[in-house]
C-alpha cells in the first residue's frame, strides 16, 4: 500500500507466473471432470438401455404392467395435453393473423395454423408437457423404490426389474405419445379455428379444406410418429434416472428434477435431428 | 424359553452331496478405499442357523447383499447350494434366488400393493400355472404362520414396522425357499415384538429346517435363534461358534462386546 495525499492507493501485485499455472491447472481439472461425467453418463445410460432391451424382447413379458402404465401415461396426461395443444392454437392463431395481415397474407392463415400445429408446435409442446408430468412421475416413483429398497427386494425375488419396472413404462411412453400428439393437434386446430371465428366468420369446413389444400400424409405423418422418438427419450432417461438414485430424499428429488430437465433438453435436440431427416426422407 | 441351541443339533450336516447350503470363502469387499469385507469365509447348512453379529459398519448386511447377489465382492467365492455365483447373468442368477427368501432390514414392502398382494407377488411371477384361488389361499396360509391374516387388504403403511417385517417375511418363504437371509430382523422393534419376532423365527426354522444366516446387532435375539455366531470385526471374523464358545473366549474384542450387549 503506499499512500499519494489524502487518498490511499492500493497496487496489486501481478499473479506470479507459479500462481497462474496453478489456476489454469484447476481449470483444465474442472473441464476434464465434467467431460468425463458427461461420457460416463452417457456410458451407463448405454449400459442400461442394453438391460432393458434384453429383458424386453425376452419372456415372460408383463402385459398386466404395460397395459396399467399405457393408462397411467396415456389416459391420465390426456386432459393437461389437450389444454396445452388448445391454449397453443389460441395463441399461434392471434400471433398469425397479426403477422400475416401485416404481408397482405390473410388468405394463407388455415394452411399458416395447421402446418404450424401439426408440424412444429403439437409435437414439440405434447413433448414437453409429457416430459415434465411424466417424467418427473416416473423419475420418483423409481427413485422412491430405489432407496426404499423396493427395487433390490424385486431383484431378490428374483424378478427383473428392468423388464417388470423399465420395459413396460418405456414402451407405454412409446405408443402414448403419438396419440397424445394427435389430441393436442385436434385441440389446437379446433381452438385456433375458434378464436379466427371470433374475429372474421370462417366455417370449420372450409377452415379445414383451406388449410389442408395440396397436402398429403407425408406432411403431417412424420412430424406426429417422431413424438414415439420423445417417448423413448422421456422414459428412458425417466427410468435410468430413478433406478439409479441414491440418498434418500435428496436423491428422489434431483431424480425427478433431473429425469424432467434431461428429458425435455434432449428431446429438443433430439427434434433439430428428427426435423432434418423428415425433410430429407419424406421431401 | 426354548432356544435355537436346544432345539436344533449343534451343527448340521452338509447337503447330499458334500456342499453346504451356503459356503463364503475369502471374500473382501471395499467401498471407497474403505475395507468392509477382508477375506471373510463362513458355511452354513441345511437346518442350521448362523447369526453374524458386530458393531454397525462392520460390513453384516454387506455381506447379505453379496450372498443374494445385490453387489460383487471384490474377491473370493460364494456358492449357493453347490453353486459358484461370480458373473452369472440376471435370469440365471434368478433360477438361485427363487430357492431363497431374503427379509430386508426395513421389509422394503411393494408400498403400491397391498399386504395380501406383496405376499402373492412371487407367486404371480414364479407360479403362473397357479389358479387365483390357489393363490389366495396360500396367501393367506402364509399370512396365518406370521400372524398378519385379518391385515390382507391393508396398505403397508398402514401397519407397523413390526407388521411389516412379519408380511416381509411372509413373502420371503413363499416360495419354500432352502436359505433364508434375515437382515436385522428386530432392528427399531420394541422389546416384546422383537421376542415375537424370535419366536416366530424360531418356530419357522425348526418347521421348514432352511439354512439361515441372521445378520443384527441384538446380542438376545442371536443366542435365541441360532446355532452358532460369527462376530465381525474390522472386516475380519474374530470368532465364530455357540454362544458358550463366545463368552469362553480371551479376545478382548469379543468380550468388550458382550460386555456392553
Amino acid at each position: 500500500m503506499s499512500y499519494s495525499g489524502s487518498t490511499v492507493v492500493a497496487r496489486i501485485n501481478p499473479p506470479l507466473p507459479g500462481q497462474r499455472i496453478a489456476v489454469l491447472g484447476t481449470t483444465v481439472r474442472s473441464a476434464v471432470g465434467v467431460f468425463n461425467g458427461f461420457f460416463e453418463w452417457f456410458g451407463r445410460l448405454g449400459i442400461f438401455s442394453w438391460q432393458v432391451v434384453k429383458a424386453a424382447v425376452t419372456p415372460p413379458y408383463e402385459w398386466r404392467e404395460l397395459i396399467r402404465q399405457l393408462d397411467e401415461i396415456g389416459s391420465k396426461s390426456l386432459p393437461l395435453v389437450a389444454l396445452a395443444g388448445a391454449a397453443v392454437g389460441v395463441i399461434i392463431s392471434l400471433e398469425a393473423r397479426y403477422s400475416l395481415s401485416r404481408f397482405g397474407a390473410k388468405a394463407m392463415f388455415p394452411a399458416t395454423l395447421v402446418y404450424s400445429v401439426i408440424q412444429v408446435m403439437g409435437p414439440v409442446i405434447t413433448g414437453l408437457i409429457v416430459s415434465g408430468r411424466v417424467g418427473a412421475g416416473i423419475g420418483a416413483e423409481l427413485a422412491s423404490m430405489k432407496v426404499t429398497e423396493q427395487i433390490d427386494a424385486i431383484e431378490a425375488s428374483a424378478v427383473n426389474p428392468y423388464r417388470l419396472l423399465a420395459a413396460p413404462r418405456i414402451l407405454a411412453c412409446i405408443l402414448m405419445l403419438p396419440l397424445l400428439t394427435l389430441a393436442a393437434d385436434a385441440c389446437g386446430l379446433l381452438t385456433g379455428w375458434f378464436a379466427q371465428a371470433l374475429v372474421e366468420p370462417l366455417s370449420f369446413h372450409q377452415f379445414i379444406e383451406s388449410g389442408f389444400h395440396g397436402a398429403t400424409f407425408n406432411a403431417f405423418l412424420p412430424p406426429t410418429f417422431k413424438t414415439a422418438v420423445y417417448g423413448l427419450i422421456i422414459g428412458l432417461i425417466a427410468c435410468f434416472e430413478g433406478m439409479r438414485t441414491r440418498g434418500g430424499a435428496e436423491g428422489v428429488g434431483r431424480a425427478a428434477t433431473n429425469s424432467v430437465v434431461l428429458a425435455s433438453l434432449f428431446l429438443i435436440l433430439a427434434d433439430v435431428v428428427l426435423v432434418k431427416l423428415i425433410l430429407v426422407v419424406f421431401p | 424359553m426354548a432356544t435355537a441351541c436346544d432345539i436344533a443339533p449343534k451343527r448340521a450336516e452338509p447337503e447330499g452331496d458334500g456342499h453346504a447350503s451356503v459356503a463364503v470363502e475369502h471374500l473382501r469387499k471395499n467401498f471407497a478405499g474403505h475395507t468392509v469385507l477382508n477375506g471373510i469365509s463362513l458355511s452354513v447348512n441345511r437346518g442350521e442357523t448362523l447369526a453374524v453379529l458386530g458393531r454397525s459398519g462392520t460390513g453384516k448386511s454387506v455381506l447379505l447383499r453379496l450372498i443374494i447377489g445385490l453387489d460383487t465382492p471384490d474377491s473370493g467365492s460364494i456358492r449357493i447350494l453347490g453353486q459358484t455365483i461370480a458373473g452369472l447373468a440376471l435370469d440365471r442368477m434368478g433360477a438361485i434366488r427363487k430357492r431363497m427368501g431374503f427379509l430386508f432390514q426395513h421389509a422394503a414392502l411393494y408400498d403400491s400393493l397391498t399386504v395380501g398382494e406383496n405376499v402373492a407377488f412371487p407367486f404371480v411371477h414364479h407360479r403362473r400355472e397357479m389358479s387365483r384361488s390357489e393363490r389366495e389361499g396360500r396367501v393367506k396360509q402364509l399370512l396365518a404362520e406370521v400372524g398378519m391374516e385379518s391385515d390382507l387388504d391393508k396398505m403397508p403403511s398402514d401397519i407397523s414396522g413390526g407388521m411389516q417385517k412379519r408380511v416381509g417375511l411372509a413373502r420371503a418363504l413363499a416360495l419354500e425357499p432352502e436359505i433364508l437371509l434375515l437382515d436385522e430382523p428386530t432392528a427399531g422393534l420394541d422389546p416384546i415384538s422383537s421376542a415375537e419376532i424370535d419366536d416366530l423365527i424360531l418356530k419357522l426354522q425348526r418347521e421348514r429346517q432352511m439354512a439361515s444366516i441372521v445378520v443384527t446387532h441384538d446380542l438376545h435375539s442371536a443366542k435365541t435363534i441360532a446355532n452358532r455366531l460369527a462376530l465381525l470385526n474390522e472386516g475380519d471374523v474374530a470368532i465364530e461358534g455357540t454362544f458358550e464358545d463366545l463368552e469362553r473366549s480371551g479376545i478382548e474384542f469379543v468380550k468388550e462386546f458382550l460386555k456392553q450387549s
